[in-house]
């Protein structure tokens, strides 16, 4: 059966990207967030501490990027009304993201397809972003699924 | 700093301790204000109730930091977070404990490291699993210092 709103059309957009967007990590963001989740992390909570670690500085918390506001690339769909749901999210960790730091973040359309559901048909849309240091290094990539009924 | 588990001390099977929460609604306030995720479901009753929900709800990346802190605490000052995956199923609300859990699925050596796959989930108090996943860490070993 054709899909109804993701079309071979549709699909040409796997593989737009946003705009990369630089954020400076602050040490209060980074408490701040450790504080509202109750993680007493003092990896994420102490300078003190944590500078006497392997890390020599405040790290990040592993879901911290949630508040690097990536920008999502723009999908055209021929959906008129939808709602949205979020999915879930898998998250790959490579290098600490260090207070301090400055993360560049740039998400990218890495799959668009259509399935039915109870409720008719539904759309996933799976966005891959990637939050990479001022050294070039990428310090985490996030692949979060979105669902459009 | 808690005690530092290593590869050796791990068993395929064994339980990760439990990380229990205790979500209100200041606290999905103060996250909404952290992450920056101000959708209205999640502090404004009135809008969650007119969106045909039971009444506010967790943000999922709240549950998914709850998972995050289960497996940093399991990983460890020396150990790493590698992956970490979590779904959305079912939804949770403020007022009502969850508890985040874990079960040691697989242990091997892989590139140089020492490497524990676990399954992870958040769980309501029906004991029902509302936010199923995976996660992956990176032991020190007591073999190799």
């Amino acid at each position: 059966m054709a899909n109804k709103y993701v079309t071979d059309e549709a699909r040409k957009q796997i593989g737009k990207v946003s705009e990369p967007r630089t954020y400076e990590v602050e040490r209060g963001a980074i408490r701040r967030f450790a504080e509202a989740i109750e993680d007493p992390n003092p990896l994420f909570n102490s300078e003190r501490d944590a500078r006497k670690t392997r890390f020599g500085a405040m790290i990040a918390p592993p879901t911290f990027c949630r508040s690097m506001g990536a920008p999502i690339p723009n999908i055209k769909l021929d959906m008129p009304t939808f709602r949205g749901l979020d999915g879930g999210s898998d998250w790959e960790y490579f290098v600490p993201i260090r207070a301090g730091d400055r993360i560049t973040v740039q998400s990218k359309l890495v799959d668009l397809r259509e399935a039915a559901g109870r409720l008719g048909p539904m759309v996933f849309t799976v966005v891959e972003t990637t939050y990479t240091n001022q050294f070039g290094e990428v310090c985490v990539i996030q692949r979060s699924t979105g669902i459009r009924y | 700093m808690a005690k530092q588990i290593y590869f050796e001390d791990v068993e395929v099977g064994a339980e990760v301790v439990p990380l229990e929460k205790n979500p209100t609604t200041q606290q999905l306030v103060r996250y909404a204000g952290a992450s920056g995720d101000f959708y209205q479901i999640h502090y404004d009753k009135d809008f969650a109730l007119g969106n045909g929900l039971p009444g506010v709800i967790l943000h999922g990346a709240l549950k998914n930091a709850f998972l995050g802190h289960l497996m940093t605490d399991f990983a460890g000052e020396h150990g790493w977070l590698r992956k970490l995956g979590v779904q959305y199923r079912g939804m949770d609300q403020p007022g009502a404990r969850v508890v985040a859990r874990g079960k040691v699925s697989k242990k091997y050596t892989e590139g140089g490291h020492h490497m524990v796959d676990c399954e992870i989930w958040l769980e309501n108090a029906k004991g029902e699993k509302t936010t199923p996943g995976s996660a992956t860490v990176i032991l020190p070993s007591r073999a190799a210092s």
